[in-house]
């Protein structure tokens, strides 16, 4: 299959070798589990359960709400202890609604919904339905509902579902693992997912870096003609979806549009093994295969987590710290987040946990910028970061705005590459955050001037009016008055529509 | 505000970080000039090493100098070697019998006034090596194109370590020794009306020219050996081949064409590549990170301008070699030049636009 390239980009030192020996294992189920009611993007889920309850495995426990909201389920069996404020896994550290589990130890499963028989002849609602009642998101890290992703096909004439096994980011290796081990699994939700959103063609993307996943998938692959294996180049972001897309199709998504706009839908490996689960078995995700990784891991290993254990139980799993880490990261190092401390559970996104030495980072005092112009070289955007950087370092915002800061996927790149040590990514993720801070003031002011303007027309209006209705009294301006007092009337319409 | 963004300086990524530093940048651009340095230094013997001691020493002493009364950390930014860099760049550029005092003159004028006066490294709008130059070019010229021929340390008629330190600082150039560039030879025969063809034949052929054994500079010589550190330099990734090829390409194209049209008057593109500061120029001096655009695009037209200018000066104004000159005046334009080849952001045209949505099949 011809490939195409795509722009930028960086060749970090990969280290996923620590990992990609070791097969999956299972850790024993922790004594207390945390699920936090939004693990995802979008809205929170809304708790079903109370304090005191028993609830079986698989069972819901907190339900969707809103348009883009995922539901969380039980881990095990047990009974709930509380349903709470706890440190989130995310760098603020910030308290989350949480419920916390305590296991029975019997591990029990709930009655889980029917297996959809067919799914192939199933109408896309049904398995929709299904993927949304079982609380799967995106597992390549973004966290996004699968159910609505999958909704696209109502929309959008589709062509290509296309999974995502590039796992760009170095040290993680769960999805690699999951290929080798679960190849049939992985086919089989990618064609139930194929056929809900009505791509013909299915094509598996995986990076050249994991040539026994390649080959397990293409074997696994060879039974479905509409499904074709490709080995894609080691070139960090391949794994972003854009870039994907351009590599596999040579098309470029727009900004502001979706790669279901070019008619190509992505998701990761992993999710579509939970839709299987969820398809074949009724089985919600309860669990997901999590590297542990990083210099400071003393055993590091794939293991296969319950969602809400504690990043603190998984570390001890795996042998707990052989020295003393410098960060503790949330996914891989060049896009994870910092975690606040090891008391925050895992949850859906969770790819990796790393525990990485100072060496392993390798940071550095920040120099003054040499203008080497690596970081324009690397950039998978085409960005320019260091002008960006300088007008964002002298507050100008608008300018870095106008330089294309909000099109930047804080990839880290640039940072990755910069001789200087600056830290690009986050200049602007500063800068992302206060623009739309300023957006939403901005729409808010507006909101607030239509307002201020449209009384004050209706009160000038009013005044005209009463003027009117005055002058009306006076028999030499008969004609002037029901013209004036019509024009009055509309003035409370346009208030309406401020406060709409 | 800028406090908020130090608030965040630890919250995000990436926990990685290539090996690359400034430092092993600039260390890495010092081992490429090392081969021809030595053997240069060799060539030109005693006075030669004299004179590139005091330049990069200078070069060190004023930087140091100048952070200190910024109260900026001294040792931290000395180890960067930027100055020193600077110091071998300029020394190279200069004639290697040079008094001492041309070496800490042309050092005051790099390190303070074209670096630190712009605020340091990184903010300098012209090559500090090359403001040194063609300062002292100006003020001095006299002095700064005495040439002589080599005079490899030991041999018979170099001078030892005494005579040196009379040459170096004492101001005893011998009269004997001199000698003309290539370059400045070809001109003053042609402004005596001596046709290029006949004085050419006259200079030494182009393969010892390629090899280093004539007059001029310490990075005007050795041709061969400035090239073979311009490819480590592009091996090691420190730059990349768009700079160098477009400064030898601008060159030997102008040269080209004019001597097609009129060999008598005009040198031919392949003399003007191998000599003078060419290779130097197009690997070394244009390529500086801090005076060049940082857009690939960019950096095609900024070498395509240094070579067409070199070309220019060489043959139509009054200095025989352009280098210094050409390579300054595109660090003028590299501010603009940048602004005009920023990248095409992914998805969007070259206005920033979004790109419009093509219904094709994938
Ligand atoms: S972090 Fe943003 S600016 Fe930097 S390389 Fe990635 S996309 Fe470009
Ligand atoms: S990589 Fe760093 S030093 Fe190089 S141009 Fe970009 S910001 Fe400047």
């Amino acid at each position: 299959m011809k490939l195409f390239p795509i722009l930028g980009g960086i060749h970090p030192d990969y280290r996923k070798e620590r990992t990609s020996e070791k097969a999956i294992v299972a850790m024993p189920m922790p004594a207390t589990l945390y699920i936090p009611l939004q693990q995802h993007i979008g809205a929170p889920a809304e708790v079903l359960v109370a304090e005191g309850d028993l609830v079986r495995k698989g069972q819901m426990i907190a339900r969707n709400q809103g348009t883009v909201s995922a539901s969380q389920h039980a881990p095990t069996s047990g009974r709930i202890k509380a349903v709470t404020e706890v440190a989130a896994p995310h760098p603020s550290g910030l308290p989350q609604m949480t419920i916390v589990l305590e296991s029975d130890g019997k591990d029990e499963w709930a009655d889980l919904p029917e297996p959809i028989a067919d799914p192939f002849t199933a109408d896309m609602h049904t398995i929709n339905d299904r993927v949304a009642q079982s609380g799967i998101v995106g597992m390549g890290g973004a966290a996004f509902p699968s159910a609505i992703k999958l909704n696209l096909g109502e929309q959008k004439k589709l062509e290509i579902l296309l999974l995502n096994g590039a796992e760009c980011e170095p040290y993680l290796t769960c999805d690699d693992r999951v290929m080798r081990e679960y190849p049939d699994e992985i086919i089989d939700g990618a064609r139930i997912m194929a056929h809900a959103l009505g791509t013909p063609r299915i094509v598996i993307a995986i990076e050249q870096n994991k040539p026994q996943a390649i080959g397990i998938m293409t074997k696994a692959a060879s039974a479905f003609p509409e499904i074709r294996v490709v080995g894609v180049p080691v070139q960090y972001p391949m794994g972003s979806e854009r870039h994907l897309v351009q590599a596999i199709t040579g098309r470029e998504t727009p900004a502001r549009k979706l790669t279901a706009d070019l008619g190509v839908v992505v998701h990761n490996v992993s999710t579509t093994r939970a839709v299987h689960h969820a398809v074949r078995f009724g089985r919600p995700l309860v669990a997901r295969v999590v590297t542990v990784s990083g210099g400071a891991i003393r055993e590091p290993n794939n293991v296969l987590t319950p969602i809400g254990t504690l990043v603190s139980d998984l570390v001890e799993f795996c042998g707990g710290f052989a020295v003393r880490p410098e960060s503790v990261v949330n996914g891989g190092p060049m896009m994870g987040q910092p975690l606040p401390s090891l008391d925050v559970p895992v949850v859906k996104g969770t790819s990796g946990i790393l525990a990485l030495t100072a060496e392993e980072i390798n940071d550095s005092q920040t120099s003054s910028c040499i203008r080497c112009g690596n970081c324009v070289t690397v950039c998978p955007c085409g960005l320019s970061p260091i002008d960006m950087a300088s007008f964002i370092r002298k507050d100008k915002l608008d300018g870095a705005a106008k330089l294309g800061v909000m099109d930047c996927f804080s990839c880290g790149s640039c940072s990755w590459v910069c001789p200087s040590h600056i830290p690009l990514v986050h200049y602007f993720n500063y800068a992302k955050g206060a623009l739309n801070d300023l957006e939403r003031e901005r729409s808010k002011g507006d909101r607030v001037k239509i307002f201020v303007e449209s009384r004050t027309v209706r009160l000038e209006r009013a005044a005209e009016a009463k003027r009117a209705t005055l002058a009306a009294r006076k028999p030499a301006s008969d004609n002037a008055a029901p013209g004036n007092a019509a024009e009055a009337k509309p003035a409370p319409t346009t208030e309406e529509k401020a406060n709409a | 505000m800028s406090i908020s963004i130090a608030s965040i300086i630890k919250k995000s990524g990436p926990f990685a970080h290539s090996s690359n530093s400034v430092q092993k940048t600039m260390f890495t651009v010092l081992l490429a000039l090392a081969p021809a340095t030595v053997f240069n230094l060799y060539l030109f013997g005693w006075p030669a090493i004299m004179l590139f001691t005091v330049t990069v020493g200078s070069c060190v002493a004023i930087e140091a100098g100048c952070l200190a009364l910024a109260d900026r950390p001294v040792k931290a930014a000395l180890g960067d070697y930027s100055a020193i860099l600077t110091g071998w760049l300029m020394a190279m550029s200069l004639p290697p019998w040079a008094p001492w005092w041309i070496g800490v003159m042309a050092a005051v004028f790099a390190i303070a006034l074209a670096k630190h006066s712009f605020g340091g490294i990184g903010q300098n709008v012209f090559n500090p090596a090359m403001v040194g130059r063609t300062v002292m070019l100006i003020s001095f010229p006299v002095v700064m194109t005495a040439w002589v021929a080599p005079h490899p340390l030991f041999s018979a008629g170099a001078p030892g370590l005494m005579d040196a330190i009379a040459i170096t600082f004492g101001g005893h150039m011998p009269d004997t020794v001199s000698a003309a560039s290539a370059l400045g030879y070809v001109k003053t025969e042609l402004s005596r009306g001596i046709p290029v063809t006949e004085s050419i034949a006259k200079v030494p052929d182009l393969m010892d020219m390629v090899l280093g054994y004539r007059a001029g500079s310490l990075g005007e010589t050795s041709a061969v050996l400035i090239l073979a550190g311009g490819l480590f330099l592009m091996f090691k990734r420190i730059i990349s081949w768009h700079i160098p090829l477009s400064v030898m390409g601008g060159v030997f194209l102008m040269g080209a064409i004019f001597h097609a049209v009129d060999p008598a008057r005009y040198a031919s593109g392949m003399f003007h590549l191998v000599s003078g500061a060419t290779f130097l120029g197009a690997f070394f001096i244009a390529t500086d990170y801090v005076t060049s655009p940082v857009t690939k695009k960019g950096q095609l037209i900024f070498g395509l301008g240094c070579g067409v200018l070199i070309w220019l000066i060489r043959t139509f104004a009054g200095y025989p070699e352009g280098v210094a000159f050409a390579v300054l005046l595109m660090n003028g334009l590299a501010p603009i030049i940048d602004q005009y080849t920023r990248p095409r952001a992914f998805g969007r045209n070259s206005k920033g636009e979004p790109l419009p949505l093509v219904k094709e099949k994938p």
